[in-house]
């Protein structure tokens, strides 16, 4: 077997996810590297759709964009909509799935990337903010979340909800007016999760290569279900890690 | 609630619009003499996107003003968000995110200053904040839409929800965001400010629209007659225009489509210095790069020998 990094597991588990002429609405990082790497093995009719503004790209191997909304990230696009006018066409629906990276995670797919303790208008620890991930959770048909599993990142209960998963649990999400899409899956460096269709919290139904459920209950904040049809993923492929390592010699977001 | 009702005050953003000369005349002056519209206690509505067609020259003219108490929106706020603040030019930042890029981390600036309470920050999603444009844009109060409900970013910046009176549907109601000043930066223009812009058109022509005073800088002037030879380019109506300068590498070191690249080292080292020093880092830089040039080509002066060039081969690459 041969060896790889996190990001590297994270952007192979994220590509196979994805279908062949599919849409995905992504962001930059492992979930960019996941859907380049579909589109140049099983989902070559994959057309992806990027926040600031860009539809259909496909990146040139040793210059990946490091923002969303640079001339790289356009690079052999099919339209430039605009930002807004992007995100509309997933409110429209046109999305099929939404592909977005870590952040403060909860049992119920809930995302935390504003504040962290204190009060929210002097937080302990002031994050970036949502950019373009509460659009793209709130309006994709579906959304897959790739991140390193950390414990600090999979709490209880997240401080503030930037982006909704499933908000409370149960028919939650629905109430709030957001009537389409939620967190279908999320894949991290030690398992892939769904979320039980009736509690919507976080289940376990496939481990990586070499992790446990010992090492999946150590590492998250709250007690994570897990699946009876609980399965493991097939080790990353030489082949799809060296398209990978075609696409991004300098190891920006594979390293 | 962190919204005011200036902000969405559709009749009063009219009246005012209407109280305004619209005139189809010259708008070329000085880069000077654009920024001198802004008042202390403005609502500043930034163009572009992070580090891709920021409006910097105009940024850069208006810092060396000493400006303060200025509100700044911007979709994705870069570090000329971090400068109005060290340069107690700014009380609010409105965003929906803010840094430079996943490389240079979170943002050293936004933490210390949020974290203390100096400045007040009020987040938005992405389209959220398009929205708030595109509905001040379009002359109403707001634009009803299915983003940002349900998270907790409804209840810390002022929005609603209404019952759609014909499906009976949660929607949140975005508020619009009249702001008072809009600085962009564009490809081209004619002297009347007809202008052009190529690859993103990011939130730009919806902030020119949205905004009471609209200043721009333009990479060329170009002839009436090179306007009317391509209309379909036009994305902001000459008379939507207040004042104009032209100002080549407006954007520089951001990127300006086709035009030129991004200096991401420079940004490195712009981090480094707040790494080493905080926010005497940034004033640090300020002083250097925004207070000490006397002109903006002193400022482009102070970048490496052949270092625009790079960029503009770069950009060539990158769009060819």
């Amino acid at each position: 077997m041969s060896s790889y990094t996190a990001n590297e597991l994270l952007a192979v588990m994220g590509a196979r996810a994805l279908r062949d002429g599919t849409t995905v609405f992504t962001g930059v990082g492992a979930p960019m590297m996941a859907a380049a790497l579909a589109q140049r093995t099983h989902a070559p009719g994959l057309t992806m759709m990027m926040e600031g503004g860009i539809i259909g790209p496909t990146w040139k191997p040793g210059e990946l964009p490091i923002s969303t909304n640079e001339m790289r990230t356009a690079y052999r696009a099919q339209m430039l909509p605009g930002i807004t006018d992007a995100f509309l066409l997933a409110q429209r629906g046109f999305m099929d799935v939404g592909f977005i990276g870590g952040a403060q995670i909860d049992q119920y797919g809930n995302l935390n990337t504003s504040a962290i303790g204190g009060s929210y208008d002097k937080p302990t620890v002031r994050l970036p903010g949502s950019g373009g991930a509460n659009d793209i959770i709130s309006l994709c048909r579906e959304v897959m979340i790739l991140t390193v599993h950390e414990k600090r990142r999979f709490t209880e209960r997240v401080d503030f909800v930037t982006s909704p998963g499933y908000l409370g649990g149960g028919d939650g999400r629905r109430k709030s007016g957001l009537l389409f899409g939620g967190v279908s899956r999320m894949v991290t460096t030690l398992g892939v999760f769904d979320f039980e269709p009736t509690s919507r919290r976080m289940r376990l139904v496939a481990l990586q290569p070499g992790a446990s459920v010992e090492d999946v209950h150590a590492n998250t904040g709250f007690e994570v279900l897990v699946s009876d049809a609980l399965t493991t993923t097939a080790p990353p492929t030489e082949k799809e890690l060296d398209i990978l390592r075609m696409l991004d010699p300098a190891k920006q977001f594979i390293g | 609630m962190t919204i005011g009702p200036k902000e969405f005050d559709f009749h009063a953003a009219r009246v005012r619009l209407e109280g305004k000369a619209k005139s189809a005349g010259e708008k070329l002056t000085t880069l000077d003499d654009t920024v001198a519209r802004v008042r202390d206690g403005d609502t500043v509505a930034i163009g572009g996107c992070l580090y891709s067609r920021t409006p910097l020259a105009l940024m850069w003219a208006l810092l060396r003003r000493r400006p303060r108490a200025l509100t700044l929106a911007r979709n994705l706020m870069s570090y000329e968000g971090e400068w109005a603040a060290v340069a107690g030019a700014a009380d609010k930042l409105v965003t929906s995110w803010m840094g430079i890029g996943l490389p240079w981390g979170l943002s050293r600036i936004q933490r210390e200053y949020v974290e203390s309470g100096r400045i007040e920050f009020e987040e938005w999603s992405h389209l959220g904040l398009g929205l708030r444009f595109r509905a001040a844009a379009m002359g109403v109060p707001f634009l009803p839409s299915l983003t940002m409900l349900g998270s907790s970013l409804m209840d810390v910046g002022g929005s609603k929800t209404i019952e759609c009176p014909y499906t009976g549907a949660t929607l949140h109601a975005v508020p619009a965001l009249f702001p008072d000043i809009a600085l962009l930066h564009v490809h081209r223009a004619d002297r009347f400010g007809n202008c052009q812009i190529d690859g993103y058109p990011h939130m730009d022509a919806d902030i020119a629209r949205a905004a009471a005073t609209v200043l721009v800088t333009a990479e060329e002037i170009v002839s009436d007659d090179e306007i009317r030879r391509h209309p379909d380019r036009t994305v902001i109506p000459g008379f939507a225009v207040d004042a104009l300068a032209h100002v080549p590498y407006g954007s520089y070191p951001h990127e300006c489509y086709a035009l030129y690249d991004s200096e991401p080292a420079h940004f490195t080292v712009y981090v480094d210095g707040i790494k080493q020093r905080g926010a005497a880092g940034v004033a640090d830089y300020l002083e250097r790069y925004v207070y000490a040039p006397r002109t903006h080509a002193d400022y482009l002066a102070l970048f490496a020998e052949g270092a625009r060039r790079d960029a503009a081969t770069r950009a060539r690459m990158l769009t060819s």
